[in-house]
């Protein structure tokens, strides 16, 4: 359980193969964590990277789990909180971030890379809400965008599905007060990942250590939402009002990376 | 309507310790005799129930998150004093009302830790220490008798003679062997309610060791405040010892009312206080005044046992004066013979990236039979800091715990809320003699605590998938 000093012991990562999701999880072992539990669809591959975290110190698991396969969450969820005990943390990382373009000739495709950001996220976060609600304790990291804050012309299937899975946190957050559990909203601007590789960098960009630092300072201040960077807050505060004529010239700005 | 407010009490509850860190969320129920207790335990879910008392312990001790707390403060009953000084309390009865009701029969509390806010249940679990241990041990040494409520549903008593492993293994067993629904307790004679104190100002650690190495024996309690924010002289430190004093010592108008124990909470801490109030140059400050203020040598003071005792409950809810974030106490005890480990501790502790608050000294005497009770002959530091989260806090303390297993010594449990769980064996070397003790009179688990899951005390939680 996490410690007076805000030390987690034990961190579930869902997307274990996610850049942000094992960077959060180094951030914590370095605090002390003790025991990593990765759940994602190549045991294979997430072992690979788990390395650095064994050196690190901490015993590291892997276990099967698809975010598309909504029906089979509960019980590999429930699986996961009763073969290695209680979590303090549990890092809802996985997501796809898709090519709009290819979405829009293949609808299809579109719905699916929904059902995974989010659909998948509210039967995954709703699992796992069940299990801390249980123990009475721990945190939900949910890795929004602030994507999801205003919809672009060049990426809104994927946007409209982080709007949904914000919404969502929001929601479950109030939901789990008083029950000793909580979630953390993360938004975060551009970060370089290998989701991210081959796009032109926007403004804001950030790194995987960024965001694992910035979680890890929030996790320590109980915060429910944090941007990344910080300043995104107001940005988006001011984005979100602007008539659409102008945000769609910001918007197009931005996407183009005049502002590198 | 009835059935509402069963489902009120039924809400569960954040409870932390007195630290106010790592709250969880526990269903509570208020038992108000054995009978109840057994209930509770026969029903406990699957997360299974711990005792809980006056939540003086400073982690999460008495805490037991998706699981079962039983309030204990209903068992309060305080029974007659005997002849010999025997008396037979309830489990939740807290040290506050058994010594009103003894004082003025001309006995006191054998062992008094530094709260009255404690009950006897508790004092058991944690087998709390108090500024005579140099002299007169741990409470349970004091301990004749205890009436357990098992997690099986049994009801036993035993004592140091009959059942003497269940006995030692409660003592400091962290309420993990069983509920205390009884105890007997012998309690010391005194003649009235004052000590005679002698006060020895100190320039240093070193004066402030050597003081205590030459002259604790000489007297039943013994404690030095330390002040670690010295820049010049960090260790320095207020030297308090004395005894109950005797009617004679009194003076002659109060001699009528030398048993007249009534003791007061002043005032109380504001419900609020920002996190930052207890500071470095806030704590520097408090301590030069109160460094100041003592006399540099002053003997046969009259003292008020709540003075004596326990200054800090002058202040009800005094933890609140840190903040939301709450504060943490770190206590450990090392051998005599390693004075270089806890001079190099207190160097740590003093540089440490947080404010030590409050620091105290004092000397352990002979260990009890117990497996997990804290205290082996030697010294025991005990330094408050803010909680403070990500500031580095956590690695030194860390240090320090290394340092500690090195010499030989250990942390006190009851204080804990940030020990790694690898440690616990090197520091409690008879862990597998509790455990087998814990697996015999709880096979299913019944009984669980955070600090059980948290440091893996009864060793039945881990995982059961290994990577």
């Amino acid at each position: 359980m996490t410690d007076a000093l805000g030390r987690a012991r034990s961190v579930l990562v869902l997307g274990g193969g996610s850049d942000i999701g094992l960077a959060i999880a180094g951030r914590l072992v370095a605090r002390g964590t003790r025991r990593v539990v990765l759940a994602g669809r190549h045991p294979q591959a997430m072992a690979e990277r788990a390395r650095d975290l064994q050196v690190a110190g901490a015993d590291v698991a892997t276990i099967p789990f698809d975010a598309a396969d909504i029906g089979a969450h509960e019980k590999t969820i429930a699986a996961a909180f009763a073969d290695f005990g209680d979590f303090d943390v549990v890092v809802l990382a996985f997501g796809v971030l898709g090519d709009q373009s290819a979405f829009e000739q293949e609808p299809a495709a579109a719905g699916l890379a929904v059902v995974v950001n989010y659909a998948g996220a509210v039967s995954a976060g709703l699992a796992v809400a069940k299990q801390l609600r249980a123990q009475g304790r721990g945190r939900l990291v949910v890795l929004s965008s602030v994507a999801g804050q205003r919809a672009r012309r060049d990426n809104f299937v994927y946007g409209s599905s982080k709007a949904g899975l914000d919404a969502f946190a929001l929601g479950l957050s109030e939901a789990l007060r008083g029950s000793g559990a909580g979630v953390l909203i993360v938004r975060p601007g551009f970060v370089r990942t290998k989701m991210t590789a081959g796009r032109p960098p926007a403004p804001f960009t950030s790194s995987s250590e960024d965001v694992a630092a910035a979680v890890e300072d929030a996790l320590d201040r109980e915060a429910t939402a944090v941007w990344v960077p910080a300043k995104l807050r107001w940005v988006f505060l001011v984005l979100r009002l602007l008539p659409q004529p102008l945000f769609r010239r910001v918007a197009a700005r931005s996407a183009r990376g005049e502002h590198q | 309507m009835p059935g509402e407010e069963a489902a009120a009490g039924s809400a569960p509850q954040l409870l932390t310790g007195w630290g106010r860190t790592s709250p969880s969320a526990c269903d509570v129920v208020h038992p108000q005799h054995a009978a109840e207790v057994r209930a509770a335990l026969q029903t406990a879910p699957p997360r299974g129930g711990i005792a809980r008392g006056l939540g003086r312990s400073y982690g999460d001790a008495a805490q037991n998150g998706g699981g079962l707390v039983l309030d204990c403060t209903g068992l309060r009953s305080i029974g007659s004093v005997s002849g010999e000084g025997l008396v037979t309390v309830g489990g939740g009865a807290p040290l506050d009302d058994l010594s009103q009701a003894v004082v003025p029969q001309g006995w006191f509390i054998p062992v008094s830790p530094g709260t009255r806010f404690v009950t006897v249940g508790g004092a058991i679990a944690a087998d709390v220490h108090g500024k005579n241990h140099h002299r007169d041990g741990s409470f349970c040494r004091h301990v004749t008798s205890m009436t357990l409520a098992l997690p099986s549903g049994e009801v036993c008593t035993v004592t140091p003679e009959d059942g003497a492993e269940l006995f030692w293994a409660t003592a400091g067993g962290m309420g993990l062997t069983g509920v205390v629904v009884q105890a007997t307790i012998r309690l010391l004679p005194v003649q009235s309610r004052f000590l005679l104190v002698d006060t020895n100002r100190t320039r240093d650690l070193d004066e402030t060791m050597a003081l205590m190495e030459q002259g604790d024996e000489a007297y039943r309690y013994s404690v030095a405040w330390l002040d670690l924010t010295s820049r010049r002289s960090p260790g320095r430190g207020v030297l308090t010892r004395g005894d109950h004093a005797p009617a004679t010592a009194l003076p002659a108008s109060s001699r009528s009312r030398a048993l007249d124990y009534r003791p007061r909470t002043r005032l109380a801490a504001p419900p609020w206080a920002p996190p930052w109030l207890v500071n470095r140059l806030s704590v520097r400050t408090f301590n030069e005044v109160w460094f100041r203020k003592a006399p540099a040598e002053r003997r046969a003071e009259l003292q008020s046992i709540e003075a004596f005792f326990y200054p800090l409950d002058a202040a009800a809810a005094w933890n609140r004066v840190y903040g939301r974030r709450g504060f943490l106490q770190y206590q450990c005890v090392v051998p005599f013979g390693a004075e270089e480990t806890l001079r190099h501790i207190v160097s740590k502790l003093a540089a440490a990236p947080a404010a030590p608050a409050l620091t105290v000294l004092k000397r352990f005497g002979e260990a009890s039979p117990s497996p997990l009770s804290f205290p082996i002959p030697g010294w025991t530091l005990a330094v408050d800091f803010p909680a403070a989260r990500g500031s580095g806090l956590d690695a030194v303390l860390d240090e320090c715990d290394r340092l500690v297993v090195d010499a030989g010594g250990r942390v006190y449990l009851a204080k804990d809320a940030r020990m790694r769980q690898d440690l616990l064996r090197l520091m409690y070397p008879h862990l597998d003699e509790w455990r087998k003790i814990v697996r015999r009179v709880d096979p299913h688990r019944r009984l669980a605590s955070d600090l059980d899951r948290r440091l893996d005390l009864t060793g039945t939680r881990r995982a059961r998938k290994q990577g």
